[in-house]
């Protein structure tokens, strides 16, 4: 601890300590603790305490204490707990009798300060801290504090009841460290004492009829089994597993998701040779209600080494919900569907059946599983593609009321999902997940089919019109390719033909979010396919160029930003062009561009246009690639005045790549390279910095380089640094160092960064350029920015201060208190 | 007669009515241009002239009021609204004007005899009973039939001749639309039609005056469930959007008030958006000007959002707003002002929906040729291909956008568990899925108990009975009573009185005081004139303790005394005497034989343990 903290520490002591002195900022007291942590990991506790007298002083103060407030007492309660982490500190502390009066019977556990939910943690978290060591096992045991904790993981307070579960982990594991360190599984009879009235507690919970007291039990044992890697675990394990098992017998199973929890945890842990445990997987599965089955099988199917069986069955519990529809929704019964062995489940029918947030319930989350199984590599083999497929498409018909089931659970599940939004999302993230596989083509169609339907009907809501064209972006750019042609195969080309119409009339929806999902889907199409003639040729025989370039001028900040984004892409490719005059329209996209930089009132839309620029910049569109310079000198002109700090950034990264173009990459690229940045030729440099001067990108970065956005100005120094390493052989142009050009553009800089930017800083020679740059510490200024922007705050010296002066305790705040 | 609403329908089975000759339509092959229009209006089933009383619920249900009301020797008296009432003159006037200013030069019914009719083509052999389809009634006819409107307001009480009180409530479907509450003093029926629970322009749906019906007759329910206005409002905005800026014109064929308002406000909302502030909005009706004006003049009748802007003070709607800057032009025909002002591309709402006559038919034939153009059919009252039929072949688009803000089936079902009627009658349509969507079992009304349902002519018991009458007391009479409490929290009292009947009101009067007893013949009269008041036997009331009784007897010497239990009391055996003592709730029997002394004895027993009064 430096001295002055130490000078300090009295005072504020005495002001913790001081019950007319409020402490009125709870964070402060937390700071306070983090840095004692900090002390006490690099050092040694008990010196501490021995040359801060004032700390022991005021836990003993507290401890006498009757009129402290309920925060103090916690605080005091935790900075106990970081001390007598330490053994021999805990050996100190034990001679004054402290850690008995703060954490037994006597202290504040039977007084009216435990009323207070934060004494009752702080007391948690105190013996957390504190419980590293035998001789805290030792203290723990005499002070009767596991009694105490049993009680407290039924208490009102979530945060009380879920750390005293911790603590009990926490001891358990610290007690079982010892004995299970030799041994390889010890007989629980062997286990310590400490130990075995854990599990006793534990044992007794499961037995219990108390609904709460089983959930209590189920979530100490979860935390168990996933934090506590000993050996000994096994042998918990299997003591208890026959009460676990017994739970399953009680109908309804009692705790259900806790009991989910638990297996998975036990299953992540257990070794795969054990049956006992796949057994008791089977059996859950089998006895839980399919909805609450439902998160056990994902969780048993992401298992890494699971038996074939107990994986088979998982995977037919997920699918028959999604069986029922299809056996439903089937005209005849005709071949067999996917999942003979999942179909047909008359408790998984009476689920789907018996309500509307049932039905609804359980189909999404069965679709969202399913959804997540599918990328993952251990997911189960065979994949049902094919019936799954028909599967969703069913559900996405009933849905929107166009399938026509015969049966009469098919037209009960159909006036039930008609028009439900929840599921047609489920259902569409998941079709296009399943975009990933191949299907039969006539399956395929359906599925284009089907998101055609929803993409043309005016009764999709916007969020699954957006979910809609996610999907139909997937399998779109999923479909075969033709072998020996480049181009699209004749189904898509006819569906396209059929989607560019209904993506224009979207585009012309009176709500937003449609327009901008239509505008964010168009993006990506023309991203992907831009340049295959079969989507160029349907693109341009439809008016969705033309509304894209309306869409500009959208009342909608985030339509005109995606519009922007849009009109990038189509422009890269060409495609905003009408045949008549290529050039003169494409001109029109760039000055389209930069008025919305340059006029937009909103900070996304320009955004976006610098990201275009950027982009375009970088791939040598045509008409950038055509004047450049005058290009570059527009946007940053542009983008030095705006008010957001992300479209100057992203100035910044326009003129690193101009920078890169003009004088080869930039080393930044990789960051761990070892290598110096290459410098330029000389002749080459010159040229290129006069050409740097002429678009006034140096005015811009040194502008940006005081920016009061730090990102900025960092992003910046970067540019400059670059750039100065590049021009560092430069020494023809070093003479130029005294120049009066120089003097000036430094004494502007200055004013610059003290705040003062109105003053321009007019036409810079390259070589005074070099010379500033020489001049400035630009590696300080990186050193400065990359510290956090409250490092001076952040001391714990000021920390001790600030608490001093809010009670006005500091002398020179004095004259302020009235 | 609860509504009288007009079915339009059978007009789809003629020819349009050209503003100007159409030579396409004169020259088409078979069934040239026949008759006028006439509109199917069967009375038969009742004699009008008994109707007392006619409860209109919006405008759309009085368009066949001047059929009900004039030469059928209708009496009675009609309530509505009062926007409902000018709301609905507008739209007759319209009709009228519609069908007078192209005037027939010949007219044929000869074809309406059942032997021509069959060898007509179909649809028209099909159709049902074409002699009771009339032509259409003059300005006269109507300006009579509102002259028998009286009008109301929402929650009014208005006593039907003592019998009943009815009252309309607010039902958020139009402007002044109303569901009417019809209730005696223990019984309430609900008239529901037309209701709306939507946000649109109109007040909100009164709900909670429905609550604690008998039964809840429900109508008026959307005409097409499967559409949702929001997405139908959407898909409109979209494709007028589309077509104008090809260059191309949009038709809307509608009616001249109700949901062109709510056009008119999202169009207000989306034009600017839409990059179409240029494009001038053309309203062309012969009550276009007033259903503009009348709309912005009910602010009591509106939503409470447009309500508070007439405060400000501001124009609820804001077509205001685009008349001013002349975005939005009115105009009662095409015929002058509109020819001088006419810019394409346009948008342009005009009648009829049908497409039969208006300003309409007169577009359909300017514009269905070129594909550029649009017609977006929003009124769901008719078929749209069928409405087209006879334009085709047809080069323009048609888009179906059916706005229908009534009830659709999810809306009832809550509807209903909120109101909780105890019984719901419907016509039989709402009780099963729809032909064209047989599986669909979500659209249709599904309640506990099932709802009754009824057809076309069919006469349905509403299932009550009229159990109670409530009687008035006069109040010296009242004061007269002496009651006396019988049990904690009920007194009885017995009233003598005149229960005197007039208007289905019934009030107890004093009775008259028998005259001065004169002289015995003058006596005699009077008591011809005034009915008896016999001197009443007192009034008993309690139960009889068996186990006392029995007592009592024996204390009496009876002896040898039974007593046996029954389903419905007891039965007291006296052996000796050879009687029986039946002890039921509601009775008590002495049966003795011809011992009139021991009867008596046991009787005046038996009354020890009753109260009199």
């Amino acid at each position: 601890m430096d001295p002055e903290c130490s000078r300090l520490l009295p005072a504020l002591c005495a002001v913790l300590a001081d019950p007319r002195q409020p402490v009125a900022d709870d964070t402060c007291l937390e700071k306070l603790l983090d840095w004692f942590t900090t002390i006490t990991e690099a050092g040694s506790s008990l010196l501490l305490l021995q040359e801060n007298p004032c700390l022991v002083e005021l836990l003993s103060h507290v401890v006498r204490s009757q009129d402290l407030s309920s925060r103090i007492l916690s605080f005091s309660l935790r900075l106990a707990g970081i001390f007598a982490a330490q053994e021999n500190c805990f050996q100190y502390l034990q001679q004054g009798e402290l850690l008995p009066m703060l954490f037994g019977e006597v202290g504040p556990l039977g007084g009216a300060a435990w009323t207070a939910p934060t004494v009752r943690s702080g007391w948690i978290q105190g013996l957390h801290t504190l419980a590293q060591h035998p001789s805290a096992l030792r203290f723990l045991a005499a002070c009767g504090a596991v009694d105490t904790i049993f009680s407290l993981q039924g208490d009102p307070s979530l945060f009380v009841a879920s750390a005293a579960g911790q603590l009990l982990v926490h001891i358990l594991d610290l007690a079982m460290r010892g004995p299970a360190e030799g041994h390889c599984s010890p007989q629980a009879c062997d286990w310590p004492a400490c130990a075995q009235k854990i599990v006793g507690h534990i044992e007794d919970s499961l037995c219990s009829t108390a609904t709460q007291q089983v959930t209590q039990a189920l979530s100490v044992l979860t935390t168990v089994f996933g934090h506590c890697h000993g050996l000994w675990t096994q042998g918990l394990w299997v003591q208890l597993s026959p009460l676990v098992a017994r739970l399953l017998e009680k109908d309804p199973v009692p705790a259900s998701h806790s009991l989910v929890d638990l297996l998975l945890s036990v299953a992540r842990s257990a070794p795969s040779s054990d049956r006992g445990l796949w057994e008791t997987l089977a059996q859950t599965l089998s006895r839980l209600s399919p909805t609450q089955a439902g998160p056990l099988a994902l969780g048993i199917l992401k298992l890494q080494d699971c038996p074939q069986a107990l994986s088979t069955q998982a995977f037919g519990l997920l699918l028959q919900p999604l069986a029922c529809v299809l056996e439903a929704a089937a005209q005849a019964p005709g071949p067999p569907g996917l999942l003979e062995a999942a179909a047909g489940d008359s408790m998984t029918v009476d689920t789907l059946l018996s309500s509307k947030s049932a039905c609804v319930g359980l189909l999404s989350c069965s679709l969202a599983h399913l959804g997540l199984l599918q990328p993952l590599p251990q997911r189960p083999s065979p994949w049902p593609q094919a019936p799954l497929l028909g599967a969703v498409v069913t559900i996405l018909r009933l849905c929107s009321g166009s399938a026509a089931p015969t049966s009469d659970v098919g037209g009960r599940l159909c006036a039930i999902l008609v028009g439900c939004g929840r599921v047609q999302r489920a259902a569409l993230d998941f079709l296009g997940a399943l975009s990933q596989g191949t299907g039969p083509q006539e399956l395929v169609t359906q599925v284009l089919s089907v998101l055609l339907e929803y993409l043309v009907s005016p009764e999709s809501s916007s969020t699954v019109l957006k979910k809609a064209f996610q999907a139909t972006l997937r399998w779109l750019l999923s479909s075969p390719k033709t072998p020996g042609c480049c181009d699209l195969d004749p189904h898509t080309q006819l569906f396209l033909r059929e989607l560019l119409p209904v993506l224009q009339k979207r585009l012309c929806s009176p709500c937003w979010e449609v327009r901008d999902s239509g505008l964010e889907f168009l993006t990506q199409m023309t991203r992907h396919w831009g340049g295959r003639a079969g989507f160029r040729q349907v693109l341009l025989a439809s008016e969705v160029p033309e509304l894209t370039k309306q869409l500009l001028r959208d009342p909608e900040s985030y339509v005109r930003a995606s519009a922007v984004t849009a009109t990038g892409q189509l422009s890269t490719w060409g495609l905003c062009a009408s045949p008549e005059c290529p050039g003169a329209q494409q001109k029109s996209q760039l000055g389209e561009l930069l008025h919305v930089l340059s006029t937009d009132s909103e900070g996304f839309p320009r955004r976006a246009v610098m990201q275009v620029f950027t982009e375009w910049l970088r791939d040598d569109h045509g008409d950038v690639a055509e004047d450049a310079e005058w290009f570059v000198a527009r946007v940053l002109q542009a983008a030095s005045r705006d008010l957001d700090w992300e479209v100057r950034a992203q100035g910044l990264e326009l003129a690193l790549v101009f920078l890169e173009q003009l004088l080869g990459q930039c080393g930044s690229h990789c960051p761990y390279a070892v290598a110096l940045p290459e410098t330029a030729p000389p002749g080459m440099l010159a040229q290129a910095l006069h050409v740097l001067c002429r678009v006034q990108l140096f005015e811009f970065a040194f502008r940006a380089l005081f920016d009061c956005d730090r990102a900025v100005a960092q992003k910046s120094c970067d540019l400059l640094l670059f750039l100065r390493a590049k021009a560092a052989p430069c020494g023809s142009l070093q003479e130029a160092g005294d120049s009066p050009n120089v003097a000036s553009v430094e004494a502007t800089l200055q004013r610059w960064q003290a705040g003062e930017q109105g003053q321009p800083l007019g036409y810079l020679e390259p070589r005074a350029v070099i010379a500033v740059l020489r001049s400035i510490d630009l590696e300080g200024l990186r050193d400065t920015l990359a510290e956090s922007s409250d490092h001076v705050e952040k001391s714990p010296q000021s920390l001790l201060q600030d608490m001093l002066a809010a009670v006005g305790v500091l002398g020179e705040n004095e004259a302020d208190c009235y | 007669m609860l509504d009288c609403g007009l079915d339009m329908t059978s007009t789809l089975n003629f020819l349009p009515l050209p503003l100007v000759q159409s030579p396409r339509l004169s020259n088409l092959p078979g069934w040239s241009l026949k008759d006028g229009n006439a509109f199917l209006d069967k009375t038969e089933l009742i004699d009008l002239s008994t109707v007392d009383v006619i409860l209109i619920s919006n405008y759309h249900c009085m368009m066949a009021l001047p059929y009900i009301t004039e030469h059928t020797g209708f009496t009675g008296t009609v309530y509505a609204t009062e926007p409902t009432v000018q709301i609905g003159r507008l739209l007759m006037e319209e009709l009228v004007n519609f069908i007078e200013r192209v005037p027939k030069a010949q007219s044929a019914s000869l074809w309406k005899n059942k032997d021509i009719q069959r060898l007509l083509p179909s649809p028209l052999k099909d159709a049902v009973e074409v002699s009771t389809w009339r032509r259409c009634y003059t300005m006269q006819e109507v300006n009579s039939a509102l002259s028998k409107i009286q009008l109301v307001g929402y929650s009014q009480k208005i006593e039907l001749f003592g019998a009943v009180q009815v009252t309309p409530l607010s039902s958020g479907y139009a402007l002044g639309s109303s569901n009417w509450i019809i209730q005696s003093h223990y019984e309430k029926v609900s008239y529901v039609s037309g209701s709306s629970l939507l946000t649109t322009h109109p007040q909100p749906m009164d709900q909670a005056s429905l609550k604690n019906s008998d039964v809840l007759i429900l109508t008026g329910l959307t005409q097409i469930p499967t559409a949702n206005p929001d997405g139908m409002v959407g898909e409109f905005c979209s494709n007028l959007a589309l077509t104008v800026r090809n260059g191309g014109n949009v038709l809307v064929p509608c009616y001249p008030s109700g949901v062109i308002y709510d056009l008119l406000e999202c169009l207000y909302q989306y034009i600017d958006s839409a990059g179409l502030s240029s494009i001038p909005f053309y309203f062309i009706s012969p009550v276009a000007n007033s259903s503009l004006e009348f709309s912005q003049i009910f602010a009591e009748w509106l939503c409470h959002n447009k309500q508070t802007k007439v405060y400000l003070p501001e124009p609820p709607f804001p077509h205001a707003e685009l008349i001013q800057t002349n975005k939005l032009r009115h105009y009662p025909s095409i015929h002058g002002d509109f020819s001088n002002d006419f810019r394409q591309p346009c948008v342009v709402f005009t009648g009829h929906p049908s497409l039969r006559f208006g300003d309409v038919v007169h577009f359909m034939e300017l514009w269905g040729k070129s594909s550029l153009n649009t017609v977006i059919f929003t009124e769901p009252d008719f078929s749209y291909l069928e409405a087209l039929a006879p334009y085709q072949p047809l080069a323009m688009k048609c888009i179906y956008c059916p706005i229908d803000t009534r009830l659709n089936f999810i809306q009832v079902s809550k509807l209903l568990k909120e109101v909780q009627p105890l019984h719901v009658v419907c016509p039989e349509q709402y009780t099963q899925p729809p032909p064209a969507q047989s599986h669909r079992m979500d659209l249709m009304i599904d309640c506990q108990p099932p709802a009754m349902s009824y057809r076309r002519a069919e006469v349905l018991a509403l299932p009550f009975k009229r159990r109670y009458e409530k009687i008035e007391i006069m109040p010296e009479l009242a004061d007269s009573l002496v009651p006396m409490e019988i049990k904690p929290g009920i007194s009885l009292a017995t009233v003598s009185a005149v229960l005197h009947t007039k208007d289905n009101k019934h009030v107890l009067q004093p009775p008259p005081r028998p005259a001065q007893p004169t002289g015995g013949k003058k006596r005699k009269r009077a008591s011809d004139d005034i009915p008896d008041c016999k001197v009443l036997k007192p009034l008993l009331s309690g139960s009889i303790p068996v186990e006392q009784f029995v007592q009592t007897l024996e204390k009496h010497g009876f002896s040898d005394i039974k007593v046996e239990d029954t389903a419905k009391g007891h039965i007291v055996l006296l052996q000796e005497a050879e009687t029986l003592i039946q002890i039921e709730e509601d009775s008590t029997h002495i049966i003795c034989d011809n011992d009139e002394m021991l009867r008596v004895r046991l009787r005046d027993l038996v009354l020890k343990f009753l109260q009199k009064f």
